[in-house]
């Protein structure tokens, strides 16, 4: 189907250097900003000094103003972090960092799993939740591990819903999912207004401010991959991961969708994502599909591998083996 | 220009006067408008959570109805083609109603997607230019750009229909109408065929993910559409004192009893792959007709709307039935109701069931999710009740413009 691409446009210039201030573009966009001036008049008191930090007023009125993060210049990306800082800091109290690292050259990443290792144990569930400042409350896990009868890969004969506390039983395979990062991925083909797409580097990543929440990726997901925030995500202020990315695991809002993104803020500064790190059997193995000497390669090279669902045409970068 | 100015006043002085159950029937639509509001207030106030959608379930009664009002406002301009390119003058009048409930069908649509969104306040993200609008990829793109255009054909053809009368003029240019009529058939196959492929677009849902579908939304919408005309015909007739159009109503019968017919034999093929091929498609069919591993709580729904179809079809298919009002007009309730259920419990929501991972989670419509769809359909009443009043005694010629 890649053939059936062939009149969209190409994949825009990286943050051009536009020199657009939020004062012009507030004047270009006539009433468009006076509309969002009466949205936010409700919302807080007026608009402090120049000198003092920007009030939360102020903030609302740059975040409904915000561009799709791959047509921000770079100081349109600071100033939108700046503001997820200090939106941080006025709802949990905590100071975090949202780095901005950009793909890096020359690699692809990929993930295997061996089947054989995995017990079951969802460690990698708790980990993922964890490092990725998921909501505990109402419940956001980006994977699911699912415990299958020896015999049989048909999910649906799988158990969703088995005792971790009895696991790993005889005869069952345990198979984690999580977003297997397709290169075709049908999630970004169903979205309106492009707020999910395929980055460089082979992950697909979502801009939390510029989703509207039509849930069309999610219907598209054949791993059922995406997650919707139904309600405020709740987390404890004393278990926030305050290394964050901007594409990857800073505080989301409600009403957005966000999926796995294999730790974009480790993975892109060379460390294993967090689920990696946690499997107590070393399941899991991750890295750069484009380096031959990685342990990934060696897998794909000498492991009887197979992928998921291989018939949705979605050419995902995630297999599973059984050694 | 003077012309216009004392219609738009005529336009506001009609809908501003009116007898008791006018005001009484307002006041209902408002009040349904006014619960609608509240509960969309909570669901602005504390998210989605309040509707019973999930990761599992994610698209519901909101889609489903958008996709059902669609279907209606699409097939609501059938009359303006009978009467355009197949010079039946006869239902020219009735075709002008059939208009105003495309206008309010379309409406509503829009606003079923709305209330959807996760994030209404960032709608503008979908603005072409402004924002970044992913045409021609994005199925929902397709359906915003196609809503959007009809809701301007349709308030350009009411406008221009009823000024028209205004004027006294009843004829339009033959090559004017013409193209109107193009237009309309080009609409009515169009929309619903974007709104089907909005579903069977994904080869995550094998259950929606078949041709079949853009031709069984077509049958339905042929169904609904005027199934809806002939009681808003007959409605608006009684309260005017007039005799509803005679021949219009025949008409729209005719096209029922053909849809109602293919619709059913649609669901018949359907059935057939489903269950005579085992295949990964069959498992939500399992669900939705017979219940899976102890789930299934869509089963009633889905016999029930088969049931009122088959009874539709026996009321529409013998003529001496059809001809009584009241049978037509059970018949008519009957094929709504059966095509609404189709929609919502027999397609949209077992579409979900069991997720692409094989998780069953069922799913049943929110009170929020009840309470706002009223609103949005009380909504719709509104704008029709309101341009019904206006449109016909300028139709009718009791309201002329005199200088």
């Amino acid at each position: 189907m890649k053939w059936f691409g062939f009149w969209k446009r190409g994949p825009k210039p990286r943050r051009k250097e536009q020199h657009l201030s939020r004062r012009t573009l507030l004047r270009r966009g006539g009433w468009l900003g006076s509309l969002a001036l009466l949205m936010g008049s409700g919302l807080a008191g007026g608009a402090r000094a120049a000198t003092e930090e920007p009030s939360a007023f102020s903030d609302s009125i740059g975040d409904f103003f915000q561009k799709q993060y791959q047509e921000m210049t770079k100081e349109e990306i600071q100033e939108a972090i700046g503001r997820i800082e200090r939106k941080a800091k006025r709802r949990y109290d905590v100071d975090i960092k949202v780095g901005d690292a950009p793909p890096p050259p020359g690699v692809v990443f990929g993930f295997a799993l061996n089947l054989s290792r995995c017990t079951g144990v969802r460690d990698c569930v708790e980990a993922c939740v964890q490092e990725n400042n998921l909501s505990r409350s109402p419940q956001v896990q980006y994977i699911r591990v699912v415990e299958l009868q020896k015999g049989s890969l048909d999910l649906h004969e799988s158990n969703h819903y088995y005792d971790t506390e009895k696991v790993p039983l005889p005869d069952k395979i345990y198979m984690p999912m999580q977003c297997v990062q397709c290169n075709n991925p049908p999630c970004v083909k169903a979205c309106p207004v492009d707020a999910t797409w395929l980055e460089p580097d082979g992950i697909v990543v979502t801009d939390y401010d510029w989703c509207i929440g039509t849930r069309a990726c999610m219907a598209a997901c054949p791993y059922s991959a995406r997650r919707f925030n139904w309600a405020d995500p709740v987390i404890p202020k004393d278990e926030i991961n305050t290394d964050t990315h901007f594409l990857g695991n800073r505080p989301r809002e409600r009403g957005v969708v966000e999926k796995c993104t294999n730790c974009i803020q480790r993975s892109r500064n060379g460390r294993n994502p967090a689920c990696v790190e946690a499997c107590p059997t070393g399941a899991r193995v991750f890295g750069n599909l484009l380096d031959p000497t990685s342990e990934i390669r060696y897998v794909l090279d000498n492991k009887r591998v197979f992928r998921l669902k291989e018939e949705a045409g979605c050419d995902p970068k995630f297999w599973y083996y059984f050694d | 220009m003077r012309a216009f100015g004392s219609f738009c006043f005529d336009c506001v002085k009609l809908a501003l006067r009116g007898k008791w159950y006018y005001w009484l029937w307002l006041v209902v639509l408002l009040a349904g408008v006014g619960v609608g509001a509240k509960y969309y207030g909570g669901q602005l106030a504390e998210g989605m959570v309040v509707t019973h959608l999930s990761d599992q379930v994610n698209w519901g009664l909101y889609i489903a109805n958008f996709i059902f009002m669609g279907g209606i406002a699409a097939a609501s301009i059938v009359l303006v083609i009978a009467a355009i390119l197949y010079q039946r003058e006869d239902v020219g009048q009735a075709a002008l109603m059939g208009v105003v409930v495309a206008l309010s069908a379309v409406i509503m649509s829009s606003l079923y997607i709305l209330v959807d969104l996760g994030r209404p306040d960032r709608l503008w993200h979908m603005i072409p230019f402004i924002g970044r609008y992913n045409f021609p990829y994005s199925l929902l793109s397709w359906d915003a750009l196609v809503l959007n255009v009809y809701l301007l054909f349709t308030l350009w053809l009411t406008g221009t229909l009823l000024f028209r009368n205004y004027l006294g003029q009843n004829q339009t240019a033959p090559i004017m109408r013409r193209w109107v009529g193009v237009a309309a058939m080009v609409f009515v196959i169009g929309m619903v065929t974007v709104e089907a492929f909005l579903l069977s677009g994904y080869e995550a849902r094998p259950f929606w993910n078949t041709a079949v579908l853009a031709p069984r939304f077509l049958a339905a919408a042929f169904v609904s559409g005027p199934a809806v005309i002939i009681l808003v015909l007959q409605v608006v007739g009684w309260f005017d004192k007039q005799r509803a159009a005679a021949p219009a109503i025949d008409l729209l019968a005719t096209i029922m009893q053909a849809a109602l017919l293919f619709n059913l034999f649609l669901v018949g093929v359907e059935m057939f792959t489903h269950f005579y091929t085992q295949g990964e498609h069959a498992i939500s069919a399992h669900y939705l007709y017979f219940g899976l591993k102890g789930f299934g709580r869509l089963v009633p729904w889905i016999w029930i709307a088969h049931g009122l179809g088959v009874a539709a079809v026996c009321l529409v298919l013998v003529r001496a039935l059809r001809q009584r009002r009241i049978l037509l007009n059970i018949a008519c309730l009957l094929a709504i109701a059966e095509i609404w259920i189709e929609k919502t419990m027999g397609l949209v929501i077992p579409g979900f069931i069991p997720t692409s991972m094989g998780e069953i989670f069922e799913y049943m419509p929110a009170d929020a999710e009840i309470f706002i769809s009223v609103g949005v359909l009380s909504i719709g009443l509104l704008v029709f009740t309101v341009l019904a009043k206006i449109a016909l005694p300028i139709l009718l010629g009791r309201v002329r413009y005199s200088v």
